[in-house]
């Protein structure tokens, strides 16, 4: 990538432009609703544990215990506001700058701009119907779709991802002849999320965006267990032309559950031979303080940029994306 | 040969798959928010020809696979191998039948092919996009009949058969499309 042309930005003036203008669309629809744009750290003791997600470190050799410390780039603000509901029990948001160890590629940068809010007594439908108005308001949405995770793959691949056994998900896999090079470790949970991606991303929200909910239990992450059926978490995503835009849920408030998860997610982490994560003991003192009954989603704006001004690829949106930074 | 880590993927990259040497069309980076991140890459065969998808770890290294392309004039054959040489070095290389394939239809003499080399070796034998070939053989044409209206074959002095108008007769010298095997105009000689 290295040219003499390499110091231009690969956004146009008339892409800022249309950035600012989204950030000033979506301050007026939070300030409409009473939802407090808040400001937390970047750079934060803690990190997340997520086995397919890896923060940035660096070493701050100025700390006030006098040892050296290990400071992460925030992978998405949700400890630092989950801490803040905990304090304020006020809906809150946050618009800002997140860090990911990941690749680069057309709708990926190692640095991105998230939104990321929390709706005190919302649930995760109740949140969806904010999201979709918050869609219309942004990129004109006329309406959203809704679909189970179930429903998505029954509709799609004849498959039931929550009582089908791996070996037929094995089935299913070798059906659509995706051909994986021998390094590629699969398990029950990553073949689903292969044939999501390949066979199930292209078919849905081509029209409208889509929502897909009641994620199976063992993709939880930090969303609530569904009450009526445990085999699902109160978890959705959100698509639209192929594109992932949000992840949200209902979030889980027992800080002893969210313990067992992040030590899960370390176990798993080992079995890849990923390197452990230390657990955020001030988002889990956060917890046990007790969180607001709430829903929070985290939804990419290069994207919603790029989606609403039809651009092709993120380094349209971006000043400088990472080949140039 | 070096390795290649899936962040270096870009098309045109050669690299060794099954054996293969193989150059990567279309490369796309997918990393679902929470999971694994993966390299969804669209792979051309450069001796089968064959298209297929894989799907890499990203992250993952593969062998590269040393290919290169060289412009190369065709002088002539033995009847086993098929005789090409370098305009400026004046150095001969001979590509056997396999490399030729199916374009051995298209190979004019002095005519600038592009070889592929696979350590060192042709791989394949790709013609210039136009050709000029002499008509051997073709049925008399209808008389006022203009280009456009489905035509008829005839037989190339390599033993090509292409589709012609109607008017243009046996002896003439036409200039052919070798990516689609089409006429495209009569040459005055």
């Amino acid at each position: 990538m290295t040219t003499p042309d390499n110091w231009r930005p690969t956004a146009s003036l008339q892409a800022l432009r249309e950035r600012a203008q989204l950030y000033t669309a979506i301050r007026q629809f939070f300030a409409e609703r009473d939802v407090l744009e808040v400001d937390t750290p970047v750079l934060s003791h803690g990190t997340v544990t997520d086995v397919f997600i890896d923060g940035f470190s660096t070493n701050f050799a100025y700390s006030d215990s006098g040892h050296n410390e290990t400071l992460y780039l925030q992978t998405s603000p949700e400890f630092a506001l989950k801490r803040l509901l905990a304090s304020y029990q006020t809906s809150i948001y946050q618009l800002s700058k997140v860090f990911r160890h990941e690749g680069f590629g057309r709708l990926h940068n190692p640095e991105f701009t998230m939104l990321e809010w929390y709706r005190v007594g919302l649930d995760h439908h109740a949140l969806m119907d904010e999201i979709s108005d918050l869609l219309k308001a942004l990129i004109g949405a006329q309406q959203t779709e809704r679909m189970t995770y179930q429903q998505a793959f029954q509709k799609h691949l004849n498959l039931d991802p929550l009582s089908d056994s791996t070996q037929r998900i094995a089935q299913v896999f070798n059906d659509c002849k995706i051909d994986l090079s021998d390094e590629y470790p699969i398990d029950h949970d990553g073949m689903l999320q292969l044939l999501f991606s390949y066979e199930i991303e292209p078919r849905i929200g081509q029209h409208y965006p889509c929502f897909i909910y009641d994620y199976p239990a063992s993709q939880s992450s930090l969303a609530k267990i569904n009450s009526d059926d445990p085999r699902v978490a109160d978890r959705f995503e959100l698509y639209f032309k192929g594109t992932e835009l949000a992840n949200g849920f209902h979030e889980l408030q027992d800080a002893a559950e969210q313990r067992k998860r992040f030590e899960h997610d370390n176990r798993l982490r080992r079995t890849f031979r990923f390197e452990e994560k230390p657990l955020d003991e001030r988002f889990l003192g956060a917890l046990e303080a007790g969180i607001p009954a709430c829903a929070g989603v985290a939804m990419g704006i290069d994207r919603i940029l790029m989606l609403k001004h039809g651009y092709t690829h993120i380094e349209q949106v971006l000043a400088f994306p990472v080949t140039r930074a | 040969m070096a390795n290649f880590s899936t962040n270096e993927f870009k098309a045109g990259l050669k690299i060794m798959l099954d054996g293969e040497p193989c150059n990567i069309l279309e490369n796309e980076y997918v990393k679902p928010g929470k999971g694994q991140a993966f390299n969804r890459v669209k792979i051309r065969k450069l001796i089968s020809g064959k298209v297929l998808e894989k799907t890499f770890r990203s992250g993952e290294s593969v062998e590269g696979a040393d290919v290169m392309d060289t412009e190369l004039a065709y002088l002539y054959t033995d009847g086993e191998f098929y005789h090409f040489m370098n305009n400026e070095t004046f150095e001969q290389i001979a590509a056997d039948e396999k490399a030729v394939g199916e374009n051995v239809k298209w190979l004019v003499e002095n005519d600038v092919c592009t070889i592929t080399l696979w350590n060192g070796a042709p791989i394949t034998v790709s013609p210039p996009n136009f050709v000029e070939l002499e008509i051997t053989e073709t049925d008399p044409g209808l008389k006022g009949d203009t280009a456009g209206t489905g035509g008829k074959p005839a037989t190339l002095s390599t033993g090509a058969v292409v589709r012609v108008p109607l008017f243009v007769q046996t002896g003439e010298v036409i200039k052919v499309d070798t990516r689609t095997g089409e006429y495209v105009s009569r040459v005055q000689k």
